[in-house]
């Protein structure tokens, strides 16, 4: 145990110092260059780390990913768009692309609503109350879907009806005397990914909350009380000036909430791994790697994922385009 | 966040903003001092409730003995009659029996050095975006605004061959860069955003008192972007030390396993026992618990910055 912390100590000593020592030489290489050179090259070897980073663990990967997607299970012959036939006409991938599908359709919105919810409602509390209020629901962001995974087995837990159970919802349904209800087992309705979802919303409520309730107090006081003077109720406010003014942030949480939903992979791996029909892309891409062993497969699967993105990234650049000229 | 890849989150760091329970009481259409409707902090509490009794329940569930964690449900435990199946024994297991105690140190051990590394490179890299002119600067920015929203997972396969290749597979190098590379795009966007923010006269001062770059860099312009550093580094802490796919894919179970590796196989051998799962997931939130609130408010300052604004 102690050599493993010295050997922890050392290795996080040496990674920090080492970057360290990286950039003095880098800027040492410039020094010594005739100082028309320096000048002119300076900013790229300040931005060579960065971005050797991005192009050896980004933009490679994800070209390489692209010519595996169209090769056989071990990469080693090209099957042209077999892998993309094989698992679009699959009724299991079919099946994950739907739950993903809902997963799109329920968890943003889900969360955005929740958090407009409590941000608004806090925002009516004392100072401390809200602040307590807030950092409760805020929490879950730190504890991780492991440690969620963890919490929530509890909840979801079945035991067999002749023993007592030790998951909440069932002690609440064996309570008012019915039987216990194996939850993450019932696909009917597909009850169990909503049930997934919902640990997600919890994990992820309270960041829709902090941003959008940093806007709502960002609202232009005269702007309300000008609407109040002229007699509008709280939900027309709401509505019609609030919702309008923080519509910039109501989509940057949308789309941050939107691209984590489409990665999600922890929570279901670690509550059904996918099973009793709860699969979604990002866990059916671990296993096709992994259980599968098919690369290919897998490769298929995060280009497919990637196209969904693309129309995600070109908003995003056109916006930080407008953003620069405002600047 | 919970899944794989880091949060892209389109905000930049600006101006000083409310914070979670912020004291920005001015000009808010509610008086601060004076009292809620009680329907709003009956709702809100209800909310509250919802929201701790999953956590709550496995904190109790964790100080319980074996037979009875297994044997009936943790509310049950919650009358002064049952004080007696209360025990530390849990928390001893879990690092005699799941060694969690070296899942620690290993997550420690890959923590901070995939927070602290990647900081500095997209620190420089961001100094060179704002203060230096350069042909293709525009592009190789938008290059990165493009980036963030990248699935890591795209990059998974390829790494994972050449990882086997070179035989790095399962050691904390091989995890490290990968955090360094994924977080890179994210680090210099948040770190660039906040540095156009900072006067520009600053560092034409310092340029003509014959301040190299290299010297106002680490002597001027690190020290002003403190805020900016430090909530990205929150956010890149949470992110690695909750990480599960890019651990299990780069490292796996065995003598390097972080502490999420070790709650997973915890969470697959339920027949071990409910108790054992439920200390070495709290053991496992603690840290990133308190990293959150004692640091909470420059985290929730990088997150709401910027977007805000706009």
């Amino acid at each position: 145990m102690l050599i493993k912390i010295v050997n922890a100590l050392l290795a996080v000593l040496g990674g920090v110092a080492g970057a360290v020592v990286l950039f003095y030489l880098l800027n040492k290489f410039a020094e010594i260059l005739p100082s028309r050179w320096e000048e002119r090259l300076k900013p790229y070897l300040f931005l060579l780390p960065a971005f050797a980073a991005i192009a050896l663990y980004l933009i490679y990967p994800t070209i390489q990913t692209l010519v595996y997607s169209f090769a056989n299970a071990a990469s080693t012959q090209f099957v042209g768009f077999k892998n993309y036939s094989d698992l679009l006409t699959s009724s299991a991938f079919q099946n994950t692309l739907f739950n993903t599908l809902l997963w799109i359709i329920v968890v943003p919105a889900g969360t955005i609503v929740l958090g407009l919810m409590i941000a608004s409602l806090a925002d009516r509390l004392r100072p401390s109350g809200e602040k307590f209020a807030k950092t409760l629901i805020f929490l879950p962001l730190a504890i991780g879907a492991v440690g969620a995974g963890a919490i929530w087995k509890f909840i979801y837990a079945a035991n067999p009806p002749t023993q007592h159970q030790i998951g909440l919802l069932n002690g609440i349904v064996t309570g008012f005397g019915g039987n216990p209800v194996n939850w993450l087992q019932l696909s009917s309705g597909r009850l169990n990914s909503f049930l997934l979802m919902v640990m997600l919303l919890w994990a992820q409520a309270g960041f829709a909350m902090v941003l959008l309730s940093a806007a709502i107090k960002g609202v232009p006081t005269d702007t309300l009380e000008a609407a109040r003077l002229d007699g509008a109720s709280e939900g027309a406010i709401f509505f019609r000036i609030v919702i309008p003014q923080i519509r910039t942030t109501l989509v940057t949480v949308f789309i941050t909430v939107l691209i984590g939903v489409l990665k999600t992979f922890d929570i279901v791996y670690v509550m059904t791994n996918g099973n009793f029909n709860t699969n979604v892309v990002a866990v059916d891409f671990y296993n096709q790697l992994f259980t599968n062993s098919n690369a290919g497969y897998a490769a298929a699967i995060v280009v497919m994922l990637m196209i969904v993105i693309i129309p995600v990234m070109v908003y995003q650049v056109r916006q930080f385009r407008a953003e620069e000229v405002a600047r | 966040m919970t899944s794989s890849g880091t949060v892209a989150t389109p905000v930049d760091v600006g101006e000083e903003t409310p914070y979670v329970g912020a004291k920005a009481g001015r000009g808010r259409k509610h008086d601060p001092g004076a009292k809620s409707p009680v329907w709003v902090r009956i709702v809100l509490a209800i909310i509250c409730l919802l929201w701790i009794i999953p956590t709550f329940g496995l904190a109790v569930t964790s100080f319980r003995n074996q037979d009875a964690a297994t044997n009936s449900g943790w509310w049950t435990s919650l009358s002064p009659s049952h004080i007696t199946q209360f025990t530390l024994q849990n928390y001893g297991d879990i690092f005699q029996k799941a060694s969690m105690g070296e899942a620690f140190v290993n997550s420690l051990a890959i923590s901070v050095p995939a927070t602290i590394i990647p900081i500095l490179i997209a620190a420089f890299a961001a100094y060179a975006f704002t203060f230096m002119s350069f042909p293709g600067r525009d592009i190789l920015l938008i290059l990165i605004v493009a980036l963030l929203v990248v699935p890591t997972q795209v990059a998974l396969v390829p790494l994972l061959k050449i990882y086997g290749q070179l035989g790095i597979s399962g050691t904390f190098l091989a995890i490290w860069l990968a955090h360094i590379g994924f977080g890179m795009s994210l680090a210099v966007y948040l770190i660039r955003n906040y540095m156009a923010t900072l006067p520009k006269e600053v560092i034409e001062s310092a340029k003509i008192d014959g301040a190299s770059h290299f010297q106002t860099f680490w002597r001027l312009i690190v020290p002003m972007s403190t805020p900016a550093l430090a909530s990205f580094a929150i956010f890149q802490f949470l992110w690695v030390w909750n990480d599960l796919l890019n651990a299990l894919i780069f490292i796996g179970p065995g003598p390097n396993q972080p502490l999420t590796v070790a709650l997973v196989s915890l969470l697959g051998q339920q027949g071990q026992g409910w108790q054992l799962l439920t200390a070495g997931g709290l053991f496992t939130m603690i840290l990133p618990i308190i990293v959150f609130l004692s640091l909470q408010r420059y985290f929730v300052r990088g997150l709401t910055a910027g977007s805000v604004k706009g």
